[in-house]
């Protein structure tokens, strides 16, 4: 039987390079995602969610390392392959969207030609062919007026608008999977379903994967088949999206449920927070990341990582125990 | 100017020894250095309103004439080191940028830091002595106009136009090496490399324009050194340009050619200025449509 799963990360470690020396910024993460599957990675900042999905394009930059681990796409694992050859991956067979849309778009170049740019690229289509199918692109995700708007330049647009264009960007060469980073923290709540629903809705007619990467587990993750959450740069749960929200077993996820503000609590209550301060990587207490501020901690939690283990199907969680 | 010791009648009369306090009042009121300091100024900028700036004092033609004739060599002159400056600069920054921290930056690095630091008028005079003595060759110094032969030209040209284009790409290098740097630490850089895009595409299509933005302001800044490089090289290296011509003038004490020479050198920052700003519309879509 062939593999179902399009993507899969198995013991991903991965370092960065500081003033205080090597970080371990992702500590043997294990993901995988089947084509038309949206997965979730939910994390505070800090937590390793982007730069996991940094490294799964290989765009960790001159100060990070994997230090071991496979990812595998299709079945061939993208760490061995050449610079060619991960370029030739890059924009084509898996796309990113990126958190900020202001800051993403190259402020000196025509949105056509920034959209364009990777089906010239990876077709090798001439500009005005491109430019054609970039027109497509922007229709498709509702610009409004798009053969008109090819040859104006990002500033012009509004955030919603830009993070659009990221994601025609991102559909130009049909991916199988879309990896997008925050694709709507910058933007403004109402905007914020649409762009969710717009990219959902496209992923499914070209039954592309969707890794979400997001800090907000109460809109966001929403859009999701499968949630899995980072605390300190682990996985520390990983569930169907709706096991997760009706059964959370993570003291950490039932804290990120807890602190999201309901419609029916009263006005004066407080926000429900979790106590402390996110984990220092360069400084993880030896046992779990979260027992510091973990209401349940006990002395082994100190003392020792917990293991991911299955807790029930599908449903995988990285905890001692608790009662 | 005025106020430096030694007025232009003193070296008239030192040619002539006869001095007597006659015949300087007599050249005083001839030449019109017999008036006030302001009635003069505002007769010459009258003057200068109709394109009139005067004779010159020792050779009593038209400034205007004796500019006509020396601009064109400068401005030879700074374009070419202006073309070296920038095909030496912007390629070395650009290397450096993306090499940081390699043997080629720091040689890169060095090299500018020396450019800068050496002046001008004693490379100049390095070039003359020492190939000559090593290898019996000198830099050409008879000028010969460009409309007559251009190759020749070139060829005298050419020595001055790289040591003043050396000097003025140290600056430009070390600030195209910065906005490279900063250029390629922005998102929308990270979004192409996302796009499968090279290097050497990304650096081209994506980095150059946004990085060459306050490039572009430090090359108008740079315009009035150029011309102080000329004053300088031009001696040096025998051009008749504004340079030389300036330096005589100030030597003779001859005041018109030396406000006239200033004039064009003032109109020819703002111009260098406005095509400054100009440029930005073409390479700054923001600017273009406000």
């Amino acid at each position: 039987m062939s593999n179902p799963n399009l993507l899969e990360v198995e013991d991903l470690s991965v370092s960065f390079r500081t003033d205080r020396g090597w970080v371990r910024a992702v500590d043997s993460v294990n993901l995988h995602v089947a084509p038309g599957e949206t997965l979730a990675i939910v994390g505070e900042s800090g937590s390793g969610k982007s730069v996991t999905a940094l490294s799964i394009l290989r765009l960790l930059g001159d100060s990070g390392q994997v230090d071991r681990g496979r990812i595998l796409f299709d079945g061939s694992d993208l760490l061995e392959l050449d610079d060619a050859g991960i370029r030739k991956i890059r924009g084509d067979r898996i796309a990113m969207i990126f958190q900020e849309p202001m800051s993403s778009l190259n402020p000196v170049l025509t949105i056509g030609k920034q959209v364009a740019e990777p089906i010239q690229l990876h077709r090798g289509l001439p500009w005005s062919v491109a430019l054609e199918h970039a027109t497509e692109l922007l229709r498709k995700v509702a610009i409004p007026d798009a053969e008109h708007r090819l040859g104006d330049y990002p500033h012009l647009f509004s955030g919603g608008m830009r993070q659009r264009v990221m994601i025609a960007m991102a559909l130009a060469c049909d991916p199988r999977l879309i990896i997008a980073d925050e694709p709507t923290t910058a933007l403004d709540v109402t905007v914020q379903a649409q762009i969710l629903a717009l990219l959902k809705d496209l992923t499914r007619e070209t039954n592309s994967a969707l890794i979400l990467i997001t800090h907000d587990l109460g809109v966001v993750a929403r859009y999701a088949d499968r949630v899995a959450v980072m605390y300190g740069g682990r996985i520390v749960e990983s569930a169907p999206a709706g096991e997760l929200y009706s059964n959370p077993q993570h003291p950490y996820t039932r804290g990120l449920m807890n602190s999201i503000p309901g419609l029916d609590g009263s006005p004066q209550s407080r926000l429900i927070t979790i106590e402390g301060q996110p984990p220092d990587l360069a400084n993880l207490p030896p046992g779990c990341a979260f027992a510091p501020r973990c209401p349940h901690a006990s002395n082994v939690c100190h003392d020792q990582k917990p293991a991911l283990e299955q807790i029930a199907e599908h449903h995988l969680r990285a905890c001692h125990g608790y009662e | 100017m005025r106020l430096i010791p030694g007025d232009i009648i003193d070296l008239m009369l030192a040619q002539n020894d006869i001095a007597t306090g006659q015949d300087r009042a007599a050249i005083e009121a001839a030449l019109g250095l017999n008036q006030s300091l302001v009635a003069q100024y505002f007769s010459w900028i009258g003057a200068a309103l109709t394109g009139d700036l005067g004779n010159s004092l020792w050779q009593n033609v038209p400034v205007v004439d004796q500019l006509a004739a020396t601009l064109p060599i400068t401005f030879e002159l700074g374009l070419l080191a202006m073309i070296v400056a920038l095909s030496v600069a912007l390629p070395i920054g650009t290397y450096s940028a993306m090499r940081q921290d390699t043997a080629g930056d720091y040689i890169s690095r060095s090299f500018s830091l020396l450019m800068l630091a050496i002046p001008s008028f004693w490379l100049g005079t390095l070039v003359m002595v020492f190939p000559s003595v090593w290898w019996r060759w000198s830099p050409e110094l008879n000028y010969i106009p460009f409309t007559e032969d251009p190759l020749q030209n070139l060829k005298h040209m050419l020595v001055p136009a790289v040591l003043l284009g050396l000097s003025m790409s140290a600056v430009t290098m070390r600030m195209t090496r910065t906005m490279m740097l900063e250029v390629m630490r922005q998102d929308y850089i990270r979004t192409a490399r996302a796009k499968g895009l090279s290097e050497s595409l990304l650096v081209l299509r994506h980095a150059v324009r946004n990085g060459l933005i306050p490039v572009v302001t430090l090359i108008g800044l740079q315009a009035p050194l150029l011309i102080g490089g000329a004053v300088i090289l031009e001696q040096i290296f025998v051009v008749p340009g504004m340079g030389l011509l300036l330096l005589e003038a100030v030597f003779q004490r001859d005041y018109p050619v030396v406000s006239g020479v200033f004039l064009i050198v003032g109109v020819g920052v703002l111009l260098i200025n406005l095509l400054v700003d100009l440029s930005y519309g073409l390479l700054d879509p923001k600017v273009r449509h406000q």
